[in-house]
């Protein structure tokens, strides 16, 4: 082999990747820099108060400091409230998302008409916030936890309805197909060939969504949709520190018991 | 019992499954229908019930038109055909007693359903059919839990609690090891030949078909190239079927038909046989 021909063969040089593609990789760099500084320039960010921050933060944490445990006794209350918010608005959810997910699944669905309905649905209940469906339902309900649970149920249809329907989806057809087989109803097949496929997915939701309202109905309070929110705002409108950090300690301890509650029932689920 | 006339299928793809297929079915025999993949076999069976919606023929299941039949109708008419399928369809994650009482589903209404009150004739015969296909004890073994050949076992007897005049038996040894094959076939034709309900049994197993079919039906290209008994089966025909091969190591002679199964027998005959209940005995009977 001469040395040209074994130059050729075995090169001293490797690169990844080619001259255009790095130009590609370097413009998407500047590309997310340009976006960052437009941003920041764009909203006109007030850089005085910026600078005394952590002063701010460290005196906010000693006002803070101790937690009024005076307070607790008017928290159970508000508390559970907010439980029941959560597990109500999670219990309505249920009712409702079903039907919507049968709509919103393709293969189960009447036709093109109430897929369209069923996504619609779905997508107008995810796209508002749970506590701009409080806002709405406060001047509908009056204030207080009806309003809450409401809110909790609509924001959370689209939530279960969206992960049903793609379980629906992805159902096995054989024992729908061995179902119909049998002159079973359109009911029936639903009942015997489809809901048992999709049960361990509605469960699976359903604790988890459960979990994610309680966090939510915690912040309901703030548009007088009842929970430990409206303590929560009146207490932070009149600067009670105190009481507001024992309030944030006691609804995360209920976050991380509904967490563990979530967690351990949904690795029940076979 | 079953008349199929010019029966043809033509798939939105353009693809025609089916051409003028016809055929009588006017004896509880066991008929198998051979073919190569593709030939038309699922499609026919389905369009029997349709599953599949044939494009144009007529299907009469007694005096019935099932192809004319409304939806409230047709389902009355699929009450009257019990279905095995290949990969059992069996709804996993329900007990093997919701199961089987599922085959009753066109029988009692919703509520009935919805809350597992079926009636006790339908639960007793349930308990017998899981004795008779060999699962005793098993009703409330979830589906997800069973063998292969325990499955299909749940899904014959699912299909015999519908009481049907007919059985429409889709590939029931495709996804079994060959003893299990020759099990469940057994089981099957002794089933099938005691309740005195024919069978149309898809397979592509051609010994199988040969052992334990009374008479075959031969697919090829959505068209019935062959339709006669079992020993007529010669290296000919399955060219005619399936292509040129050698096919002197596929075709049973007579002296091994070990099935004890008489060609061309009638109904009094076939109720004098001996019973053989090998067939009954569970493959593996540690669920």
């Amino acid at each position: 082999m001469s040395m040209a021909e074994h130059a050729r063969k075995y090169p001293e040089l490797w690169q990844r990747f080619t001259p255009r593609q790095t130009l590609v990789r370097y413009s998407w760099y500047m590309g997310v820099i340009f976006v960052a500084v437009w941003s920041v320039r764009n909203l006109d960010i007030p850089w005085f108060y910026f600078l005394d921050a952590h002063i701010q933060a460290a005196d906010l944490a000693v006002r803070m400091w101790p937690p009024d445990m005076d307070f607790l006794g008017q928290l159970y209350d508000p508390l559970i409230e907010t439980i029941h918010i959560a597990t109500l608005g999670t219990a309505v959810t249920i009712v409702l998302a079903f039907p919507v997910a049968f709509l919103a699944a393709r293969n189960t669905t009447f036709n093109s008409v109430t897929w369209f309905i069923g996504r619609l649905i779905l997508v107008t209940s995810r796209s508002v916030n749970t506590v701009v469906w409080g806002l709405l339902f406060v001047a509908i309900f009056g204030p207080g936890p009806m309003a809450g649970i409401w809110a909790i149920a609509f924001r959370s249809i689209g939530f279960m309805g969206k992960l049903t329907a793609e379980a629906i989806e992805e159902i096995d057809q054989g024992p729908v197909e061995a179902i119909e087989a049998t002159g079973a109803s359109r009911l029936q097949v639903l009942w015997f060939g489809i809901l048992p496929q999709v049960l361990p997915v509605i469960y699976g939701t359903t604790v988890y969504r459960w979990d994610i309202n309680i966090r939510e109905s915690t912040v309901l309070g703030f548009v007088g949709a009842g929970g430990i929110g409206i303590q929560l705002y009146a207490s932070i409108n009149l600067f009670s520190w105190q009481e507001v950090s024992l309030m944030l300690i006691a609804v995360f301890c209920v976050v991380v018991v509904s967490e563990f509650v979530s967690a351990i029932v949904r690795q029940r689920i076979t | 019992m079953l008349t199929v006339e010019n029966l043809t299928k033509v798939y939105p793809t353009g693809a025609k499954a089916l051409s003028d297929v016809s055929f009588l079915v006017d004896e509880p025999k066991v008929i198998a229908i051979i073919g190569p993949s593709g030939a038309g076999k699922s499609t026919l069976i389905r369009c029997v019930n349709r599953l599949v919606e044939p494009t144009s023929g007529k299907v009469l299941l007694g005096d019935t038109d099932v192809i004319s039949l409304n939806r409230r109708g047709l389902r009355k008419a699929r009450r009257r055909m019990g279905m095995i399928f290949q990969e059992y369809n069996l709804v996993e994650r329900l007990t093997v007693m919701e199961n089987v009482l599922s085959g009753r589903l066109g029988f009692v209404g919703f509520w009935r359903a919805y809350r597992r009150k079926f009636p006790s004739d339908d639960v007793a015969a349930a308990f017998r059919l899981l004795d008779r296909v060999g699962l005793e004890g098993y009703h409330n073994t979830r589906a997800d839990a069973l063998s292969g050949g325990e499955r299909q076992r749940v899904g014959i007897a699912r299909a015999l609690m519908q009481a049907p005049d007919l059985l429409l038996v889709d590939e029931p040894t495709a996804s079994l090891d060959p003893k299990t094959s020759r099990q469940i076939m057994r089981l099957l034709v002794e089933l099938a030949h005691e309740a005195g309900t024919p069978a149309l049994v898809n397979i592509h197993d051609v010994a199988l078909a040969q052992t334990f079919s009374d008479r075959i039906i031969g697919l090829a290209a959505g068209e019935i190239v062959f339709d006669g008994s079992s020993d007529q089966l010669t290296a000919d025909v399955l060219t005619r079927i399936y292509g040129e091969e050698d096919w002197s190591t596929t075709i049973r002679t007579d002296d091994d038909n070990d099935n004890g199964m008489t060609e061309g027998s009638d109904e009094g005959k076939q109720k004098g046989r001996p019973e053989k209940d090998q067939g009954s005995i569970p493959e593996a009977s540690a669920g």
